[in-house]
Formats: C-alpha cells, sequence, structure tokens
C-alpha cells in the first residue's frame, strides 16, 4: 500500500478517544463526516427563515401575475442568468448605473431567486421602464441592431412562438404551494389574466386591483397572437417597478 | 433464473411507466424525456436478460477486482471531456463572434452554458470520481465491489442522468439554479443512483480486508454523503404537474439564494475538491512509488477541509440582500479554508520528498505535480476572492470565471487525465501506454491552454471591474456597459484561443487512451534517454595531426 498508517505515528493509544477508532469503523466515519458538513449550513441558513429582518418590510412587492410569471419561465428556460444578474449592489456606480439598490423583499416571491452570479451583459433588476417596448422588440430580435457592442445571442424566434405557458391555474396553484399569496381569485382567472394582459385595449381594472401597477398591453407589436415575446416583454418591464423607492426610504431597516 | 425474472419484469414495467408518462406529457420535452427513458429500461431490460449468468460468474470469481465498470467509466471521462471541453470552446467562442449562435432556439449561449458545465463538471468530473472510486476502493480494502450489478447500475444510471441533464438544456428544461440545473424528475433519478452509488462504495468497505480505512476512502466518503446532503436540499421544489418538466423552488429570494450557493460552492468543495482529493490521496503515492507525506496532516485537513467548506457558501453573494453576518460569516470560513487546502497540496507534493527527479524523468508525476500546483494557486486565489473589498472588484466579472477555470482546468483536469494515465495500462493489462511522449505534448498544450485561459480572464476582469467604476473629473461614470464589452473583446479571443490549446490536448489524450485500448504501442524514443553519440566521446586530436590521420581506437 502506498501508505501505512500504522508508521504514521500519531496515532494515541494512551486511552481516550483515538482517530483509529474511526479509522477502522465505517459507520462511525459517515456519522462523523455528516456531523461536520451539516453544522455551517445550518448555523447559516436556518436562521434566515426565522429572523425578521432578513426581509425588511416595503410596501408595493407583490406575486407575478400569470403573464410576468410566464414571462419569467420563458427568462429561466433560456438561461438569462447566465449572463444577466437581478442584484444591484450598494455601491456608487451601481446604484447610478442601474438604480437603487436591490432590497431582499423584491425577491421574495421568486422561485427560483434569479439574482445571478456574472454580468456579460448589464444588471436587469431594475430595466422595467427603462427602454421602450419597441427597444426590447428590436433588441431581442437581433441585439445588434440596437447596440452594436452587444454580444448576446439573437431571440428572432420569440416572436414568432405562440405563447404556450400551460394551465396557468396549475402554475398557480404550485406556486401557491410554495408559499406564494396568491388569493381564490387569482388563481380561479389564470388563463383569462394571461391573454387579458396582452391584449390591446382591454379591461385592466379588475387584474391591476388584484396585481397593482401591472402594466397590460400588447407587447410585441402583434395584436394577432399571444407571443412568448409579448411574456417575456412583459415580464422584463415591471421588473423592479413594483417598490416606490421615494416612499420606501424611510422604510428600510437598518441591518 | 428467478432474480433474473423479477429485475428485468421491474425494467419492463418502469418502461411502461414512461411510456404512459410519455403519452400524457404536459409538454414536449418532458414526453422526449419519458421517451429517453423509456428506452433506458428497455435497453437494460434486454441486458439483464442476456447477461443473467454473466453476473453470477462475477460473483463466484473472487481472486479478481472487478473492473468492468471502472474500464467503462475510463472510456465514459475520456469522452464526455471531450465532448465538455468542446462545448466550452463553442460557447467561448459565442461571446467572441455572436454569430455561432446559429439563429436557432437550441443553440443559444444561455442554453449551452449550462451543457458545457454540467458536462465537463458532472459528466467529466463525475465520471472520473466514480470510476476512480471503484477502482481504489478495491484495491484499498483488497476486496472486489460490493453489489457487481448494483454497481453497473450505478454506471448506466448516472450515463441516463447526464444524457436527461443534457437534452434537457437544449430542449430549455432547467431549475436555472448554477450546477443544479435539472428539473425535478432528474434530480429524484439521481437520488436513486446516488443511494446505490453510497452503497455499493460503503458495502465494499465493509467486507475489506484491511483494518484500516485508507484516507483515500474518507475523502470518497464525505464526497458521497455531502454531495447527497447538498443535492437533496438544493433541489426542493413542487412540480407544476406529475407529466410535465416545469417546478418551482421550495424557497424563494434570500433563502433560495442562499441555499443555492451552499449547494453551489459544496458542489466544487466535496465534488470537485473533497472528490478530487481522494484520486491524489491514492494516485500520486501509487505513480512516485512513495508513502504518503504526513499521515497526520491527512486527519487534521481532511476533518477541518470538511468542516470549514460547508461554510463557505455566502462568499458568492457578497453586498447582496444577504443579512450582512451570513455574508461576513462566509468571508472569515472561506479565508481560514485556505489552511486546509494548502494542506492537502503540501501532502501530495511532499509525497514525492526523495523522488522529485520524476518530475523530470515522469511525464504522469509531472503532470500531478502541475494539478496539485494549481490546486494550491486556486486555492489561494479563491479565500483572496472573498475578501469582501476584493469581491465588489471581482464579482460579477470575468475574473471569477478565470479562478474556476484555474482550478477546472489546472486541478481537476490534469489530476483527472493523470488517474487516466496510470489506470488505463494496468485496467486492459497492456505493458504500458501507447505513448509516453504524446503525454508530454497533452501536458504543454494544456499548460499554455490554461495559462493563455487564466491570464486573458484576469486581464478581462479586472479591466471590466474598474471600467464599470470609473468615475470622470465630471463625477459622472465615464462608461457605458456596451463600451466595457467592446473593451475586452481581444481577452475573449485569447480564453477561445486558450480552451483550443485545452482542447487539443485533450484530443491528444483520447487519442493516446484509446491506442492503449486497442493494443498499440508507439515505437519511440523512451523519454529519459539522454543522446549519445559514441564517436563524438573522444578528445580532439593534437593541431599538427591531420583529421583522421590517427585512427582512434573506437570504444
Amino acid at each position: 500500500m502506498a501508505s501505512n498508517p500504522e508508521t504514521g505515528g500519531s496515532a494515541d493509544d494512551g486511552g481516550g478517544f483515538s482517530h483509529r477508532t474511526l479509522e477502522r469503523n465505517i459507520s462511525l466515519l459517515g456519522l462523523f463526516s455528516l456531523v461536520a458538513v451539516a453544522i455551517g449550513g445550518i448555523v447559516e441558513i436556518a436562521p434566515l427563515f426565522w429572523v425578521d429582518s432578513t426581509i425588511e418590510k416595503v410596501e408595493g412587492v407583490r406575486p407575478y401575475t400569470p403573464l410576468e410569471l410566464a414571462g419569467r419561465n420563458i427568462y429561466i428556460r433560456e438561461g438569462c442568468y447566465t449572463c444577466h444578474s437581478q442584484m444591484v449592489r450598494p455601491f456608487k456606480d451601481e446604484v447610478e448605473r442601474y438604480g437603487h439598490y436591490s432590497l431582499a423583499a423584491e425577491s421574495m416571491y421568486d422561485h427560483p431567486f434569479q439574482w445571478g452570479s456574472k454580468r456579460t451583459g448589464p444588471d436587469l433588476a431594475r430595466v422595467g421602464g427603462r427602454y421602450s417596448d419597441e427597444w426590447h422588440i428590436a433588441h431581442l430580435k437581433n441585439p445588434r441592431d440596437v447596440v452594436p457592442e452587444s454580444i448576446m445571442p439573437p431571440y428572432a424566434f420569440l416572436a414568432e412562438k405562440p405563447l404556450k405557458a400551460g394551465d396557468m391555474v396549475a402554475h398557480l396553484k404550485a406556486q401557491r404551494g410554495v408559499g406564494v399569496p396568491y388569493t381564490d381569485a387569482d388563481v380561479e382567472k389564470a388563463n383569462a389574466d394571461l391573454v387579458l394582459q396582452a391584449t390591446a385595449d382591454a379591461d385592466a381594472t379588475d387584474l391591476q386591483a388584484r396585481y397593482p401597477k401591472a402594466q397590460a398591453r400588447d407587447f410585441d407589436g402583434n395584436p394577432a397572437m399571444v407571443s412568448e415575446l409579448d411574456a417575456l416583454i412583459a415580464y422584463l418591464q415591471m421588473l423592479g417597478t413594483l417598490v416606490d423607492f421615494k416612499a420606501a426610504e424611510a422604510q428600510e431597516q437598518a441591518r | 433464473m428467478p432474480v433474473t425474472l423479477v429485475k428485468s419484469g421491474a425494467l419492463f414495467a418502469a418502461m411502461v411507466v414512461a411510456l404512459l408518462g410519455m403519452a400524457f406529457a404536459a409538454d414536449t420535452p418532458f414526453a422526449i424525456h419519458m421517451g429517453i427513458m423509456a428506452l433506458a429500461a428497455l435497453l437494460g431490460a434486454l441486458a439483464v436478460m442476456a447477461g443473467a449468468d454473466v453476473t453470477g460468474k462475477l460473483k463466484l470469481d473472487q481472486g479478481v477486482y472487478d473492473d468492468d465498470p471502472v474500464r467503462w467509466g475510463v472510456i465514459a471521462t475520456t469522452f464526455w471531456g471531450v465532448v465538455g471541453l468542446f462545448m466550452g470552446l463553442f460557447i467561448a467562442s459565442q461571446l467572441a463572434w455572436p454569430v455561432l449562435n446559429l439563429d436557432t432556439e437550441y443553440t443559444t449561449f444561455g442554453r449551452l452554458r449550462p451543457l458545457h458545465t454540467s458536462a465537463v463538471i458532472f459528466a467529466f468530473g463525475g465520471n472520473a470520481l466514480i470510476a476512480t472510486s471503484f477502482y481504489v476502493v478495491q484495491r484499498t480494502c483488497r476486496a472486489r465491489l460490493a453489489f457487481p450489478s448494483l454497481a453497473r447500475f450505478v454506471f448506466w444510471g448516472y450515463q441516463l442522468f447526464i444524457v436527461l441533464a443534457a437534452t434537457g438544456y437544449v430542449l430549455g428544461v432547467t431549475e436555472a439554479r448554477e450546477y443544479a440545473e435539472p428539473e425535478w424528475y432528474v434530480d429524484l433519478w439521481l437520488t436513486v443512483v446516488w443511494v446505490a452509488y453510497l452503497a455499493v462504495f460503503v458495502a465494499t468497505i465493509v467486507k475489506r480486508r484491511e483494518p484500516h480505512i485508507y484516507v483515500a476512502n474518507w475523502f470518497y466518503l464525505s464526497f458521497i454523503i455531502t454531495v447527497a446532503m447538498l443535492h437533496l436540499v438544493n433541489n426542493l421544489s413542487l412540480p407544476v404537474s406529475l407529466v410535465g418538466s416545469k417546478s418551482y423552488s421550495a424557497f424563494a429570494g434570500v433563502q433560495d439564494a442562499l441555499t443555492q450557493w451552499w449547494y453551489g460552492h459544496n458542489a466544487v468543495g466535496f465534488f470537485l475538491t473533497a472528490g478530487f482529493l481522494a484520486m491524489m490521496y491514492y494516485f500520486v503515492p501509487k505513480q512516485a512509488e512513495r508513502p504518503v507525506y504526513s499521515y497526520r496532516l491527512s486527519i487534521i485537513h481532511f476533518w477541518s477541509l470538511i468542516f470549514l467548506y460547508i461554510w463557505a457558501g455566502p462568499h458568492h453573494l457578497h453586498y447582496t440582500s444577504l443579512p450582512d453576518w451570513a455574508q461576513s460569516l462566509g468571508m472569515v470560513f472561506s479565508v481560514m479554508l485556505w489552511m486546509p487546502s494548502w494542506g492537502g497540496m503540501i501532502n501530495g507534493l511532499m509525497t514525492l520528498n526523495g523522488a522529485w527527479e520524476k518530475i523530470r524523468t515522469d511525464p504522469i508525476v509531472r503532470m500531478m505535480v502541475l494539478a496539485l500546483a494549481f490546486y494550491g494557486m486556486s486555492t489561494f486565489e479563491g479565500p483572496m476572492m472573498s475578501i469582501k473589498s476584493v469581491n465588489s472588484l471581482s464579482h460579477y466579472t470575468d475574473w471569477t470565471i478565470g479562478h474556476v477555470h484555474s482550478g477546472a482546468l489546472g486541478w481537476n483536469g490534469m489530476i483527472t487525465f493523470a488517474c487516466l494515465y496510470y489506470m488505463t495500462p494496468r485496467l486492459w493489462n497492456r505493458e504500458r501506454l501507447y505513448s509516453l511522449r504524446l503525454i508530454n505534448a497533452h501536458f504543454w498544450l494544456a499548460t499554455a491552454g490554461i495559462v493563455f485561459y487564466t491570464a486573458s480572464m484576469w486581464v478581462a476582469g479586472i479591466t471590466q471591474g474598474l471600467m464599470w467604476r470609473e468615475y470622470g473629473a465630471d463625477g459622472y461614470l465615464v462608461n457605458s456597459f456596451a463600451e466595457t464589452i467592446a473593451a475586452i473583446r481581444p481577452m475573449f479571443l485569447l480564453r477561445a484561443f486558450g480552451g483550443l490549446l485545452y482542447l487539443a490536448g485533450a484530443l491528444v489524450f483520447a487519442w493516446n487512451i484509446a491506442m492503449t485500448i486497442a493494443g498499440r504501442i508507439r515505437q519511440e524514443k523512451p523519454m529519459t534517454e539522454t543522446p549519445y553519440d559514441a564517436a563524438a566521446d573522444r578528445p580532439l586530436p593534437p593541431a599538427n595531426v591531420p583529421v583522421g590521420g590517427v585512427a582512434q581506437p573506437a570504444e
């Protein structure tokens, strides 16, 4: 054998605990390993679920509308998180470039979170309302048409694919199952809400009563069809728009 | 044989269930995946029936190690390694030339990037870990693999996991959690395979004929147990439909982020570190023919490494909405982690004590030393980058990408290649590898590739990080985001070139392994022979004697 622990000289035979015990007992070795690796996670993660100050209380954060959720699922499907963060750090340059730094509450209904880890493209946490729908349509079709230096892939196919989001009632029920507070009315009307929000000149009063600040219009410039592009732009246009930071300023808690 | 009947019957039943899932699927990708599972179950059933008594025979022959799954693992590691590295080169090229996104939804960077990361980490690295662990545990326990058919299930089940994950990414099936992208049903399948893996590994140790459990097996065991824990907790999610591919994570926002990076960082810590240190602890002493440097150090660094690693996850979330106390804990433990990491490096390098000349004479030892050197460098760079003020510059930039690749290409890649070079001639009963000189070529291609890769990413990352925060005399930001991309494009080209070199090295490796398996031996000069010219080995004749005038007797 490559190494002979017997001659290592550290094992202590003078009574008490010896590492040799672990080296000869696979159950003990496995158990001790499990305990050693369990501690750190428990200490760091568990308190996040019950320490109140983890998520500061701010006005305005609400669950996604069915169309926004469908758009978010396209964002996830296309792996946008591999190049775009949604987490503005509290630095002067980031706040000036992207807007107010991100608050924990803003992603409290994000299953999964999409904070990202890499900015091959810019942060998107506050991209909502920053560009027009037309800009997004052109940019997603071919990014280099509007930003010559861009290295983003083209997503022209989104405009041509009708949105097949699946049964949004089931989606909202699953969301409710993991803790998102959708009302019974939200769940019931999910499929109708999805279409309504992407329709031009529809009566969105009820939708906006349940989902404040929801924007309803034909996002992709093609009234004939609710496309995947409709959903994605609806999602992008609401990112970071829910919290009114002028009103929220005083409510932020010191950590 | 009733066992065969039960097994093949169960597999046929699984096939029927998968076909039903396919028929009632809520979305196309799920239907495709159920089709793949049905096909796999059918092939499994046929294999069980065809090989019914083979397993029986294997069970009886206790005089040799059960190396079939290891041999398959060597081939799978080589195959997936080339695939994963090619995908890496391809997506690196997409960043340099966006036209390579090819205008289809299946070939965009966003879908191929998880394909690259999963292929290299889980397909290449995972197969290397399973294969070497089966090789090492048998030899250090002096016992045949327990549960031979279960071991075969582990190998093929893991390949099925890889195929499901890879096809899923291309089809857009993802949980969008980095390095844990596969959806809920693929996660469940991996859980089954992993439990089987744990059972085979532990049962083999239980039937060992050596009193001590060798240090490599401590690392393999903690890797298997911890990955199980991480995988189960991080993938908790609620499917929208039992016949659909989509699920929603059980956690949201802050909690989801920390759970994910607790997983993500320890995928590095246990999959890519503890497991690969296990490989190091067996193959470096064997190749160098020296005992492990320090038994005491291996105990200290094993326990401190596995205890400290788990805490380091929050350093991926510095300055985010994660509470400061968690960020600080993550940073402190990351810096402490430097020491046990270097404990492993020192124990590996110092194993060469008394055999340092092998770095010059043995290309496999040289490759191992390079791997350990890169392990040492990236485990210094990591703690440094986890310091919040450094992280404020490096985070979100390509510096992180460079750091990851100095570890992945330098440490994981090179130690894996070295172990496969060691195992292949032994597994196929060959006199030696097809070519030792090709190892040398591989070594230099890979080393040059890593240098191009990491150096260009350091420059790209620091350049972009500084440009983002640059203020002019007028008090405004100087650079638009688009300008920072244009500035680092030359670095993207150099990175792709580095990747090309590394892939070329891997192709040389694959050729060498394939020729060795085929039983070929390359006619070449031995690596260590210094050229000797007998004619020149004599004194010059005196000046007044014509050249060749006096014949010197040849030696």
